[in-house]
């Protein structure tokens, strides 16, 4: 069974956020992370092929130096990556990052099931899951925590919703996104270490998986970015102090007055 | 492609040189320029006070006649029986823009034995109420929900169609846009319309640490998804009519089985439901304290959050977990206990409309996002809390 996991490269949060004195954005470094999401969808993937045998490919859309994020996977027992990097790819929103990871999946052929993060973590859209799964016209099931084979040709997951829990059979091929309850990513391996170390990475560029350059990056996508900007402060802080009781009867006022629910 | 730096309107400042999250900026004598690092992700164009940065624009052209479009349209939301606040936030909010544009207002209804549901929307702006009334619609599936959603959308063609972004809509609404192939933003906190008449999305991105406005110029329907709680609902009502509508039984057919729905029957876990949310930390110190939070929780008819530190101790299961890795909630209070506010943390919880910290440290980043700070030892303060709940009966 060949299984595919999506994975992405991101800003470490803790790389950005706002100055509480200038209110402008600052970053402290440029440091990278596998979106965390990412790692449980590995994580999930690496299970599988433990219960019943497969051959698990990750896959990532970005610059260069998003081969670190691959070799980092592969370090925890995934068996090959493929980086999908062009000038061409550059400001795809999710549909154009889907087009591009829904050719990539297509030229590599016969995949059973492909993994992919609930969201990532920077653009926190958790729309890439689903839209490939549209484009490669198979089932999907996000927001997946629990899942195992059933049968030879088919998934059966558990889904966490809003009001509960929900047990979905999807025939596979298939595409699901899942949360942390998965179970927490393994650490790399000594031995998986060094043949990450060794492993050539192959590059696909848009003639690679057949794209013109209108369809994909930022000449591919339905959404543009015309403003970014720093949230508003909150100008209403109100600190409590002093003894116990004060702090306890202020509270209290405080949230009546606020008009909060259950009070 | 990359940002576009004017040479003649820089200044070579470097505040986009220390914005760009990639490094992809840097200034020479003259002016900044961008490598090939660049993402487009447009943080760089706001900081800059001299308007020198600008985007590349999206696509080349519109695919079909946008005109052909009109309408604003909200998915309504059913569970089982009851509608969903969201879709009547939703519907408030379309209102709104449909009356800046001159345009009708309308909500679709899908699921099974709608009857009684329907007519609700009416009071809420609707001009019409359009009702996809299918048994195979009784549970949601991605693949009916969508498919008989675009099928509707592609008959009578609105130009904007909005969802909340729950569970259900974050799953299926990205399967609506990719079948009528168009732009989507997800989870957007304000929605207006522009000069132009486009639709302008606003959206919290890198967990809320910057705020983008998306537009979709050349494709139709504009579609967004609208975090839950933001908008606020208001009673409309107008003679606005209810049409059933008929459409193809292949749209119903989906390739996945439900097996079983379990409600969550303990209030105390739906998180993202939930209007009041009691969050412990690692301040508690132990397992045995955690109950202080849940004891909170109870009072003020709350559910109970917990960080990650109290989540990787085990004083509280995964699934109660806020922030990054966990859930991002917006409840209208959310109270965090001995919690410092990771960042982490903070990415998850700061869209709550009444945030209150209880931290002995005064220095704690919780302080920063918190609207009421309550500088004491939890062990003291929580239980005279407690107390002054249980006085009030």
């Amino acid at each position: 069974m060949k299984i595919v996991v999506c994975i992405k490269q991101v800003p470490d949060a803790k790389n950005v956020r706002i100055d509480p004195n200038t209110h402008t954005l600052v970053r402290q470094g440029v440091e990278s992370i596998i979106n965390p999401f990412d790692l449980f969808a590995v994580e999930a993937a690496l299970r599988l092929k433990d219960r019943h045998g497969a051959h698990v490919t990750a896959i990532t859309m970005g610059p260069p130096q998003a081969e670190e994020a691959l070799r980092d996977v592969l370090s925890r027992g995934v068996d090959d990556a493929v980086l999908l990097s062009d000038r061409a790819f550059a400001g795809a929103d999710t549909w154009a990052t889907a087009t591009a990871l829904a050719a990539a999946v297509r030229k590599m052929g016969d995949v059973s099931l492909i993994f992919c993060g609930k969201q990532a973590i920077d653009g926190d859209t958790a729309q890439v899951g689903p839209e490939l799964a549209t484009i490669l016209d198979i089932p999907y099931a996000t927001f997946v925590k629990e899942l195992n084979l059933d049968g030879p040709d088919h998934l059966k997951v558990v889904r966490r919703t809003d009001e509960g829990t929900e047990v979905w059979r999807l025939p596979l091929p298939a595409l699901v996104t899942v949360l942390r309850e998965v179970g927490d990513p393994r650490v790399p391996s000594l031995k998986h270490k060094m043949r990450a170390k060794k492993a050539t990475l192959p590059v696909w560029g848009i003639q690679d998986v057949g794209l013109d350059q209108d369809r994909v990056g930022l000449s591919g996508s339905y959404t543009q970015v015309v403003k970014v900007f720093s949230p508003p402060r909150r100008a209403d802080r109100v600190m409590l102090q002093g003894p116990v009781e004060d702090q306890v009867e202020q509270l209290y006022r405080y949230l009546k007055e606020a008009k909060v629910p259950g009070l | 492609m990359k940002a576009l730096i004017d040479p003649q309107k820089c200044t070579v400042c470097g505040v986009c040189e220390d914005v760009c999250p990639v490094g992809a900026i840097s200034v020479g004598e003259t002016a900044a320029t961008v490598s090939d690092e660049c993402t487009l992700c447009g943080m760089c164009v706001d900081t800059c006070e001299f308007g020198a940065i600008s985007l590349p624009q999206v696509g080349t052209g519109p695919k079909d006649d946008l005109s052909a479009y009109r309408g604003v349209w909200v998915f309504a939301e059913w569970r089982r029986g009851t509608i969903h606040r969201v879709s009547y936030e939703l519907l408030s909010a379309a209102r709104k823009l449909a009356d800046k544009k001159g345009v009708p207002c309308a909500a679709v209804l899908l699921g099974s034995d709608l009857d009684a549901a329907a007519p609700s929307l009416l009071e809420y702006g609707a001009d019409t109420v359009y009702v996809i009334d299918h048994p195979n619609l009784a549970d949601f599936t991605d693949e009916a929900y969508a498919n008989s959603l675009v099928a509707l959308v592609r008959e009578k063609r609105p130009e904007i169609l909005l969802a909340g972004a729950t569970t259900m809509g974050r799953s299926f609404i990205p399967r609506v846009a990719a079948l009528l192939q168009t732009g989507l933003t997800a989870d957007c906190t304000d929605l207006d319309i522009s000069e132009e008449g486009l639709l302008l999305q606003t959206r919290p991105a890198f967990g809320g640490n910057v705020m983008a406005t998306i537009v979709c110029p050349n494709s139709r329907p504009q579609m967004a998804t609208v975090r839950p709680r933001v908008m606020r609902p208001e009673k409309d009502a107008r003679n606005g009519r209810i049409e059933k509508v008929t459409l193809p039984e292949e749209v119903f057919q989906t390739r996945v089985e439900v097996l079983q729905v379990i409600p969550e029957e303990d209030v105390t876990a739906k998180l993202s439901e939930a209007e009041v949310i009691i969050s412990g930390g690692r301040g508690l110190q132990k397992a045995e304290n955690f109950h202080l939070v849940e004891e909170l929780a109870q009072l003020l008819k709350g559910a109970v959050g917990a960080s990650r530190s109290a989540v990787e101790e085990g004083w509280a299961p995964p699934s109660h977990q806020v922030g990054q890795t966990g859930q991002t909630v917006a409840p209208t209070l959310y109270m965090a206990v001995g919690i410092s506010g990771a960042i982490q943390h903070i990415v998850g919880m700061q869209g709550s409309k009444v945030i209150v910290a209880v931290n002995k440290d005064p220095e704690a980043p919780i302080f920063d996002v918190a609207s009421c700070g309550v500088v004491a030892d939890l062990f003291e303060f929580v239980p005279a809390f407690i107390q002054r709940l249980k006085r009030e009966g």
